[in-house]
């Protein structure tokens, strides 16, 4: 099964950059999860203050930029691990390298057998193959 | 709603392979350290529902481990053929030991879990004994667990496991990583366990699923841990690409009531595009590395063929035939030999396929194989398109009778009643 680790903090300066120490530490984790294996992939997305935020009403949607006043939490980066039980996920959170201000939640990634057979059929002719296959 | 006992186990399998390892790099015997391990693990299973999780899980189990190590030393159980050199003071082994054993598992190199693996899929050993040891002791699951994904009784799997230990043992197999012309020996070994993992979950031989995803994933980080531990060997790369590849189609293999889908009748649109492109990525990488020409090399190019394939009719089966051309060139296998049939029959015609079937069953001969059921079944199918029924038919049935899988069975009984039909239309 896969699982989404999120990465999220409350609060950074928004051009805050990552002292060396602590991405030398990180890194080390990140080998670790390859080392076992586990890893899918992983990314680090650009703090909020560059995003954008689009929400919907009635079926129109309204675009705000960042930064965003009344997030309290942010993602900040995720992993995507494939391991053998929900238990596992969670301890492989547990070794990850985070200061205090910082949390990870860990999501299982659903797979299309997971899903009721109506919702199953839905997608049909939805092509998810594309240029990815040279 | 967090069970503790997940939650160990789940400890176990990220600590285990580098708690062994570290342990084997002093005892330079695997089943000693496999046990030393275990002990702690009990110790861990009795402790921890009553005191909880300690913060560093793997440091506590290498200190239990330690702690069981001495304990038996003192009994002098340990060692004591071994390491002769070192049964002179008893003291001073044990703080020898214990020494060793702290600085081993603050360095756990790589070359430790190499060892390990080397060691679990040496060709001293039955193969089904090293994938049972490689699954124990480097994919981190239970007897049981390896008892259930191969359908024996968890008592038979403990002894086959007891006994590839006992059998490594007594043979004085070397806790070590094979150099030169022996590493390359060596390494089709572990290849091929890991493979045949896979396959294990991937066409489960027998009951009732058609796939047993979890076992294929367990093969899947076998492939990719190796993939860390030597990369420079382009064969490894390639067998996880062919395995990415592969396992990118398991969705689409199964239909909604869980019956078996012919890769001809594929919804495509159910195959997992990061999978297929984390296989492509692989596959790459082994080119650049030189083993392009490669025995898992040609089997990933040829499912990537497949892969990029939008429609079964798009399928490149000439392509296809040359992969399996340049395979046989490698190994006459008359499993090559079969599914090369099958791509003749699709580039050339159900007639060019029946001589190139027939040229892979005089491959097969009267070894284990001739009984395999796909050889009549791809015959069956030959035959239909050839318009020849009775024999189609005929042939069809007697692969119903070779197979010990159900699904197999539904899919073989399926295509017995076109058979029937397009003779009764003919």
């Amino acid at each position: 099964m896969r699982f989404m680790m999120m990465k999220g903090y409350e609060s950074a300066a928004p051009d805050t950059v990552p002292s060396a120490e602590a991405v030398a530490k990180m890194t080390e984790y990140n080998k670790a999860l390859q080392r076992a294996g586990v890893l899918l992939a992983l990314d680090g997305l650009f703090p909020p203050s560059t995003g954008a935020r689009i929400s919907y009403t009635d079926g129109k949607a309204t675009v705000t930029d960042g930064p965003f006043a009344e997030a309290k939490e942010v993602i900040g980066a995720y992993w995507i691990i494939q391991v053998r039980s929900r238990e596992e996920a969670i301890e492989w959170a547990k070794r990850a390298p985070m200061s205090d201000n910082e949390v990870i939640e860990v999501r299982q990634i659903h797979e299309m057998p997971d899903f009721p057979e109506d919702v199953q059929k839905a997608p049909e002719g939805f092509e998810r193959r594309n240029a990815a296959v040279k | 709603m967090r069970d503790v006992h997940k939650t160990i186990e789940a400890v176990w399998k990220i600590e285990s392979t580098r708690l062994i390892a570290a342990i084997a790099r002093v005892t330079r015997d695997i089943g000693v350290a496999e046990e030393l391990a275990q002990d702690a693990l009990v110790t861990a299973l009795e402790l921890w529902p009553e005191e909880g999780v300690p913060e560093n899980p793997g440091a506590w189990l290498m200190k239990a481990a330690k702690r069981r190590a001495i304990d038996s030393l003192r009994r002098g159980h340990m060692l004591a053929q071994k390491h002769e050199e070192i049964a002179r003071e008893l003291e001073w082994q044990q703080h020898r030991l214990a020494d060793a054993l702290e600085r081993s598992m603050d360095q756990v190199i790589d070359d430790d879990i190499l060892r390990l693996i080397f060691t679990a899929c040496h060709p001293i050993l039955p193969v089904e004994a090293r994938i049972a040891l490689t699954l124990r002791l480097i994919g981190g699951l239970t007897t049981a667990e390896i008892a259930r994904a191969f359908f024996v009784p968890e008592k038979t799997m403990g002894q086959r496991i007891f006994r590839a230990k006992k059998t490594l043992s007594e043979a004085h197999v070397p806790f070590e990583t094979p150099c030169g012309d022996e590493l390359h020996r060596r390494m089709e070994s572990v290849l091929l366990v890991v493979y045949l993992i896979f396959n294990e979950g991937y066409t489960a031989t027998s009951g009732e699923e058609w796939t047993r995803t979890a076992i294929c994933d367990d093969a899947l980080r076998l492939g990719r841990m190796l993939a860390q531990l030597l990369p420079g060997e382009s064969e490894v790369h390639a067998l996880l690409a062919l395995m990415e590849l592969q396992a990118s189609r398991a969705a689409a293999r199964r239909g909604r009531n869980g019956e078996a889908v012919l890769l001809s009748d594929q919804d495509r649109s159910l195959w997992d595009l990061a999978q297929i492109q984390r296989g492509v990525t692989a596959l790459e990488h082994a080119r650049r590395l030189g083993g392009g020409a490669k025995h898992y090399a040609l089997q990933a190019a040829i499912a990537a063929c497949h892969m990029r394939a939008r429609t079964a009719e798009e399928t490149e089966w000439e392509r296809i035939v040359l992969l399996y051309d340049a395979l046989m060139q490698i190994s006459q296998s008359p499993l090559v030999a079969l599914n090369r049939a099958v791509a003749v029959g699709e580039a050339q015609g159900p007639a060019a396929g029946l001589d190139a079937l027939d040229a892979a069953a005089r491959l097969a001969g009267d070894s284990v194989l001739a009984g395999y059921h796909l050889f009549p079944s791809v015959r069956g199918d030959l035959l239909m398109k050839l318009g020849r029924f009775t024999e189609a038919s005929e042939e069809i049935q007697r692969a119903i009778t070779m197979t010990k899988n159900l699904r197999e069975q539904e899919l073989l009984t399926e295509r017995l009643k076109k058979i029937e039909k397009a003779a009764l239309s003919a």
